[in-house]
């Protein structure tokens, strides 16, 4: 009887219309009582957000689309186009096909490869080694990393020292020096110390040394806040121009942001390209576009994906020293 | 743990002695609590923590290196330093003559160090104004959103520019507002003269706020939502009950919230005040010229790296240093006095 009814109730679920998916998009239930939103109010908000969201968008929009046109949209366009006539690669093709631009690019990359690992591992070992409140010479370590965001050496001693160490001209003086971060490992360190200490004593209890519970449970556990900071890290890599402009004197070892500081603002030619640009094919601006975007996307494609990790990798550990 | 504003505040306060024991801690090494880490002996408390001692060595040690060593370097400003003295430039440390402070009496001659000095003091002061009020008012309208979807997709636009870097922030409004750039040109072709914005010393001082608001103006929103966020429902279901409407709990309830956050970081702000833009600086100094562009770091580094007269700009930095460090005690001593809780604790 009962598996009959269980039946005819199946019947009537397949008979219902399925569910809506929720609408994302769609106001959540107002709570009693707020009041409805004036219609003047509404459209206020939106008017502010609009332009906002436009003002950061827009320049984007010109970048990206001024480096998909051919040199007749561009001229026609008198310089940056906003609405885009056909799309070419042809200024990217002539990029990564070698020379200034594709080398410098590669070696972003790497530094950028290269430093995130080796800071997000000194940051993330000196985190855990700190996170232990009451461990021998906590204090004094804690003391030691904060007290440099007070103050700092200054540029003319530090440059003496990379200078004196023999860093100039290696990509080391674009790594070693800003390494570390200290709010980064104050962020992790208070991020590592809000996992709950009995799951570490348990490991502990099983026999498991710090590198093992480090391994296995920590780092598993954050991997929100190690997203965020490994961004942090990169796009501290990726962005970084100063450093190479005043250790490395060697032009073929610039990484990307110092060759656009070269070919956009300083109006230089890429060295290595072909003589396309000469033929009317390309215009000089597609390329300047074209490496800008190269410099922007990267980090405009991560972002939004760590994005909803920012506010508690930011504040776990942020503000306060 | 909250995740309020200021959550570190009372965890960090945590001396070992007032860390609660935890359960089974005579057998576990790790409850390292005060009376018993007390008598363990120092042997015995090295044996214990030594692996993460070893943990913290390298971020240690690269501090050490690059922010402790190179304030030693410091020295050079009383001295009439001259690297090629020694194959290395560390070694013609020892061998450079002392000159006392005469490199100071220099720098506080010299009317382009005051120039820099007043140039820093107008871009921090433009920046307070313009500046500082728009994340509070930006983090208010996303945070009036009630649409999930709507706020993600407006907090992933805002947030972007902070990941871009300085070269191409500058670059971007090189080519929207410079010469020959989108607006001048559309300008032109309608037959009206067409103008160079990034080239203008005379407004160089508002370009400068402006790219340091579109850059970063949506990043600071995150500090004032998360201080948002925190706010007990209960108040405003209170206040509305009581008849307040939405000015009124605004001003009432989300303003008050916003508070300490708000004085923590003027107080910051206030702080750092030597300390404009540095790279943003540098990438338009030659756009714009010396004599808007120049500030006190870009002061330093056009006398050390450029002309290499290392004592000079090493003095020129090490009076900025003083004076920032002086800012922030002082800064964080009124937040104290505002009772607010500053930067460290007392």
């Amino acid at each position: 009887m009962s598996a009959l009814l269980d039946k005819t109730a199946e019947a009537a679920d397949r008979r219902r219309p399925p569910a809506r998916k929720p609408n994302r998009w769609a106001a959540p239930p107002r709570p009693v009582w707020e009041e409805e939103p004036a219609k003047a109010g509404l459209a206020g908000k939106g008017i502010a957000l609009g332009f906002a969201c436009f003002a950061i968008l827009f320049p984007l929009w010109i970048v990206i689309v001024t480096s998909l046109q051919t040199k007749k949209t561009i001229d026609e366009a008198g310089g940056l186009v906003v609405i885009p006539k056909g799309v070419t690669f042809i200024a990217y093709q002539e990029l990564l096909s070698g020379g200034q631009v594709q080398k410098a690019a590669l070696v972003s990359v790497g530094i950028t490869l290269v430093g995130t690992l080796f800071s997000m591992t000194v940051s993330v070992l000196c985190a855990y080694g700190l996170s232990r409140v009451g461990s021998l010479g906590h204090r004094w370590i804690l003391m030691t990393l904060l007290a440099t965001m007070f103050f700092g050496a200054g540029l003319i001693p530090t440059y003496l020292l990379v200078q004196a160490l023999g860093l100039t001209d290696t990509y080391l003086a674009l790594i070693l020096p800003s390494a570390v971060s200290v709010f980064n490992i104050l962020v992790l360190r208070s991020f590592f110390m809000g996992i709950s200490p009995e799951l570490i004593d348990s490991a502990r209890i099983d026999g498991a040394g710090d590198w093992r519970i480090l391994w296995k449970i920590v780092m598993p556990l954050s991997r929100a806040v190690l997203a965020v900071i490994a961004l942090f890290y990169a796009v501290g890599y990726w962005s970084a121009w100063f450093n190479a402009s005043i250790y490395l004197t060697d032009q073929d070892m610039m990484p990307l942001q110092n060759v656009m500081i070269q070919l956009v603002q300083k109006q230089e030619r890429p060295v290595g390209l072909s003589a396309q640009i000469n033929t009317g094919q390309l215009s000089p601006l597609a390329i300047q576009m074209a490496v800008m975007v190269m410099a922007l996307l990267p980090v405009a494609v991560l972002s939004p994906f760590v994005q909803k990790h920012f506010k508690k990798g930011m504040l776990t550990g942020a503000v306060k020293g | 743990m909250s995740h309020s504003t200021v959550p570190r505040s009372r965890a960090e306060a945590d001396t070992p002695e007032e860390t609660p024991a935890a359960p089974g801690d005579a057998t576990g090494p790790r409850p390292a609590a005060g009376a018993r880490a007390g008598k363990l002996s120092l042997r015995l408390r090295l044996r214990r923590d030594r692996t993460l001692i070893l943990m913290t060595l390298p971020a240690v040690l690269l501090i050490v290196v690059f922010n402790y060593i190179p304030i030693l370097g410091n020295v050079v400003a009383f001295q009439d330093y001259d690297p090629y003295l020694s194959e290395n430039g560390f070694v013609a440390i020892f061998q450079s003559p002392w000159i006392g402070l005469e490199q100071f009496e220099r720098i506080f001659a010299d009317s382009a160090f005051w120039h820099a000095v007043q140039n820093t003091f107008v871009l921090f002061f433009l920046q307070l104004v313009l500046f500082f009020p728009i994340p509070i008012l930006l983090a208010l309208l996303i945070n009036s959103i009630v649409r999930p979807r709507i706020r993600a997709v407006a907090q992933a636009i805002m947030y972007l520019p902070h990941f871009f870097s300085w070269v191409l922030v500058v670059t971007v409004f090189m080519q929207i507002f410079g010469g020959a750039g989108v607006i001048a040109q559309t300008l032109r072709q309608h037959g009206y003269d067409g103008f160079d914005l990034m080239t203008n010393p005379e407004i160089f001082k508002y370009l400068v706020t402006v790219e340091m608001i579109w850059k970063d103006a949506g990043w600071g929103i995150i500090v004032f939502l998360a201080a948002l966020s925190s706010v007990s429902h209960d108040l405003y279901e209170a206040a509305a009950m009581d008849g307040a409407g939405r000015w009124r709990r605004m001003w009432h309830i989300t303003l008050p919230a916003l508070r300490p956050v708000i004085a923590l970081l003027l107080v910051l702000r206030v702080g750092d005040a030597l300390t404009v833009g540095f790279e943003q600086l540098l990438l338009q100094r030659q756009a714009v010229g010396v004599d808007a562009s120049e500030v006190l770091d870009t002061y330093v580094w056009w006398n050390g790296i450029r002309n290499q007269d290392f004592s000079y700009a090493a003095a020129a930095g090490l009076v900025k240093g003083v004076v920032g460090l002086a800012l922030v005690l002082t800064a964080n001593k009124v937040a104290h006095l505002m009772g607010e809780q500053g930067v460290y604790k007392k």
